[in-house]
């Protein structure tokens, strides 16, 4: 390949020829060089020859527009191949250790594309309020608009708010019992400081129940994206995943005229109104 | 050490140059504008160390682990405003986790100590308590400008802290954080009396706030110049607002949708009539297209317009924006399309910064039709814009090579292809001609960030060219070591570099070990690199801190591990503090 042979322990530059002076003994001990990478394995680089201008495929230089050796790096682009030459040749650089070539190829990439959490949320949101913009929200509730999956939860008295995922759950039960499970070891911890510390007794602490039917000392509310504060309940699942913004468990005594139903009905606070509106908990 | 040359002093007219006091001194280093160039001059001497030092009134912590708080309040005695930064910029994506470390408490408690007339204190990418901030405000007499950038750990209760105990300060900007509400009221905390606010940006809470309190506060803060509200506040109360704060000269419009009704509309054009100040708008969130010509009667005043967050779009949009003749720098969602852009370039020919984010990042499926074509445009048009963030599905090397041929004053290049490995869909074949075409073209380029299908050959181009380039970012690039060394061996002026998903290995990196303390710091994932290596880094440069991470989720075993065994992260930067000892239990310092 060339003068500049394999036991040659100078640092050549692209072209094969030796680099100006400053390179000191360690460096040129690390033989590094340019040529193909598949043959040396462990991604080595070896020494080249003269550029010839030759760009053929076996070629010395890896360099030519077009042609890269290796084929993309990621095992997620292997299936999708892009027009990229590259990837008849299907072999990454080998490097037997690289745990992102155990990636799944269809998994997500973290951290791609490169924008903030602020700004993923705002996708899937903005998709609900360009709808809303447009007017389908009544539309059907079954396709809803994937809506950002956690929501936040406050609860009265409990300075911590918690986020709630309502795309793993899937009717107004389950969601009552998550709040339950949420809030209940917080709750019982705001009633009696001293039994925080202590974990044997989780059982004694009271369930909190009652969220939706307004007999239960807190009832769950939410706010859409308009501002309004609504009760939880009145409207199928589907339609309350993609326009609840956030939800607050309230107590049911502090209820103000703020809080409405989606049929604005003014006894939203007596209970009995509640069992006469054909609510379904598992549509 | 020449005293000027042929020109001896006559004895007892004037001391010789070296023994001038220090005031001096002090007053001619107040007229050196950068850090760097102070820096420099302290190194001449000793007495100008000593005069250097001591007046420095600003400081710059680039990264909160290169030296201990106690360092600089040691050297810099006399500091007056900070600036800390902490987690590397792939935090801003989910690459760092939780716990990592970056904490602000060492800083604040230093300060606290060292430096009681501090006067503003900036955090960026930093753990920040509500035990910090109230030591904010018991510590600091003088306290004045409290910015957190990209912060979390803290909640309303420390802006209560704040609020309650910083009688004097001006700004409190808080940027995109990650604030725990906790249903306090700390807008009510500023007590009556209290009348100095200049900049007030809460943009980024989510709860709820006393708008009563909001418009109080405004109403007797005669200075405020800067107000960005949050998603609390509805339309008619920000008219309101904005009656009550004639003098805004920014304004965050925080949400800007209501149902359409003509006399909210009205008071909202009214109001802002009524600005004639204002100068910077953002916000705009959920924007109803029908209530943005509230905004004309302020368009022709703009030179600043925010509106990354804004998910308009339409006719409605682009006339908006036409008629900000000018603007200076547009944020903008991808919804404005190609066309929306062609307009912008036609109209807003004073623009210098544009950036356009994607609206839907992670649906392939959602078309948005903007390209190309919309950046070739605004690059044309444009004489003056040089900086410019573009996200987008599809590029050319003939449409970079025309950007690069209209603009070689860009000072900062970035462009996204959102899938990787993304060829020129036009002729399939890599962008390397079309990046390498803007660093030889730019030749004042400062930010580089690559992406779409690119080989070794464009890393070549950037390490010959790219002369002055301090940042540079690449994902899903590159086919072997060579990408990496041309870059380590080149780009003289290289001080932040991170990669993720690249296929370059150890010897790069040990080659050009000793340039990596020429850079602040180096961010290396999911590349092909093995713990030895790392190891051999680690003792061949000492004041380097090697960091190593594998799963976030598990504590790493470094010990147990061999030298060939695969190193998912790798961050390393330079230090003078030795190894930081809050490290979580996945991460370890090799």
């Amino acid at each position: 390949m060339g003068e500049a042979a394999e036991g040659s322990k100078t640092l050549h530059n692209w072209m094969g020829e030796p680099r100006p002076g400053d390179q000191d003994d360690e460096d040129k001990t690390l033989q590094l060089s340019l040529g193909l990478p598949g043959g040396g394995g462990g991604g080595g680089w070896t020494t080249p020859g003269r550029e010839k201008g030759n760009h053929s495929v076996a070629g010395s230089s890896m360099l030519s527009l077009g042609y890269s050796n290796a084929a993309p790096f990621s095992p997620c682009s292997q299936g999708k191949a892009k027009g990229s030459p590259a990837a008849s040749t299907g072999h990454a650089l080998a490097s037997t250790h690289n745990a992102s070539q155990t990636r799944s190829p269809n998994a997500p990439v973290i951290g791609w594309p490169p924008v903030r959490t602020f700004r993923r949320n705002l996708a899937t949101s903005s998709r609900a309020s360009l709808d809303h913009q447009k007017g389908k929200m009544a539309a059907k509730p079954e396709e809803a608009t994937k809506r950002a999956p956690f929501v936040k939860i406050n609860m009265d008295g409990i300075p911590i708010g918690r986020k709630i995922d309502l795309n793993a759950l899937d009717c107004y039960e389950n969601l009552s019992l998550a709040v339950d499970k949420l809030f209940r070891g917080l709750h019982a911890a705001q009633q009696d400081p001293l039994a925080a510390g202590t974990r044997e007794c989780p059982q004694e602490s009271v369930a909190i129940s009652g969220l939706l039917d307004g007999t239960g000392e807190y009832t769950l509310v939410y706010e859409d994206y308009e501002g309004d504060r609504v009760l939880v309940g009145d409207v199928p699942w589907g339609m309350f995943v993609s326009s609840v913004k956030r939800l607050r468990v309230l107590k049911t005594s502090d209820l103000s005229s703020s809080v409405s139903t989606s049929s604005q009905h003014p006894a939203y606070a007596d209970p009995a109104f509640r069992f006469l509106t054909s609510h379904n908990p598992c549509s | 050490m020449g005293r000027g040359g042929s020109h001896a002093a006559p004895a007892a007219a004037s001391p010789p140059w070296h023994a001038l006091p220090d005031e001096v001194w002090e007053h001619a280093f107040s007229f050196l504008p950068a850090d760097s160039d102070r820096g420099a001059a302290a190194a001449a001497c000793r007495s100008w160390l000593r005069a250097e030092r001591r007046s420095r009134r600003r400081l710059v912590i680039a990264n909160c682990y290169a030296a201990s708080p106690q360092d600089a309040v040691d050297r810099f005695p006399s500091v007056r405003a900070v600036e800390v930064k902490g987690k590397p910029h792939f935090a801003d994506f989910g690459l760092v986790p939780p716990g990592w470390g970056a904490a602000a408490a060492p800083w604040v408690a230093a300060a606290a100590d060292g430096w009681p007339l501090l006067e503003e204190l900036s955090f960026k990418r930093m753990y920040v308590t509500d035990d910090c901030l109230e030591m904010i405000a018991a510590s600091f007499r003088n306290f004045q400008v409290l910015r957190l950038v990209s912060c979390e750990g803290f909640s309303t209760s420390g802006l209560a802290a704040i609020a309650a105990g910083c009688r004097n300060v001006r700004e409190l900007d808080l940027q995109e954080n990650e604030i725990e509400d906790c249903s306090i009221h700390w807008l009510s905390l500023f007590p009556e009396s209290f009348t100095s606010l200049v900049t007030l940006n809460f943009s980024c809470l989510e709860g709820d706030v006393d708008i009563t309190v909001l418009e109080r506060l405004v109403t007797r803060c005669r200075n405020l110049k800067t107000l960005k509200l949050n998603n609390a506040i509805p339309l008619d109360k920000l008219a309101s607002l904005l009656r009550k704060a004639p003098q805004i000269v920014e304004l965050g419009t925080g949400r800007f949708s209501a149902d359409y009704h003509l006399d909210l509309f009205s008071k909202l054009a009214a109001a802002f009539a009524g600005c004639k100040s204002l100068r910077r708008l953002s916000g705009a969130w959920d924007a109803v297209p029908e209530y943005l010509p509230a905004f004309y009667c302020v368009c022709e005043g703009l030179t600043s317009l925010n509106l990354s967050y804004a998910t308009v779009r339409g006719p409605e949009l682009v006339k908006f924006i036409s008629r900000c003749k000018n603007l200076q720098l547009l944020w903008v969602m991808d919804l404005i399309e190609d066309h929306g852009l062609a307009a912008v370039a036609s109209s807003c020919n004073k623009l210098q910064e544009l950036r356009v984010f994607p609206s839907a990042p992670f649906d392939a499926a959602e078309q948005v039709s903007l390209t190309e074509r919309g950046l070739v445009d605004v690059s044309a048009s444009c004489p003056m814009l040089e900086s410019v963030l573009y996200f987008c599905r599809r590029m050319t090397n003939e449409a970079l090579i025309t950007i690069a041929k209209n603009r070689p004053n860009f000072t900062c290049f970035r462009l996204c292809i959102i899938e990787p490995h993304t060829p020129d869909y036009i002729t399939h074949q890599p962008l390397d001609a079309g990046f390498s075409a803007i660093v030889e073209s730019c030749k004042g380029l400062r930010r580089l960030s690559v992406s779409g299908l690119l080989t070794d050959r464009v890393f070549r181009s950037i390490g010959a060219h790219a002369d002055r380039l301090e940042m540079l970012s690449i994902a899903f690039a590159g086919n072997s070591d060579l990408g990496l060394h041309y870059i380590l061996s080149g780009c003289k002026s290289l001080k932040k570099l991170e990669i993720r998903d690249c296929p370059f290995g150890d010897k790069p990196l040990l080659a050009n070990a000793a340039k990596l303390e020429t850079m602040r710091s180096l961010w290396m994932s999911s590349c092909s690199l093995t713990l030895g290596a790392c190891r051999q880094l680690a003792r061949k440069m000492p004041r380097l801190s090697v960091e190593v991470m594998n799963d976030p989720r598990r504590a790493c075993p470094l010990d147990s591990l061999t030298d060939e065994s695969h190193v998912e992260t790798l961050y390393v930067y330079r230090t003078i503090a030795g190894p930081r000892s809050d490290t979580p239990a996945c991460v370890q310092i090799v």
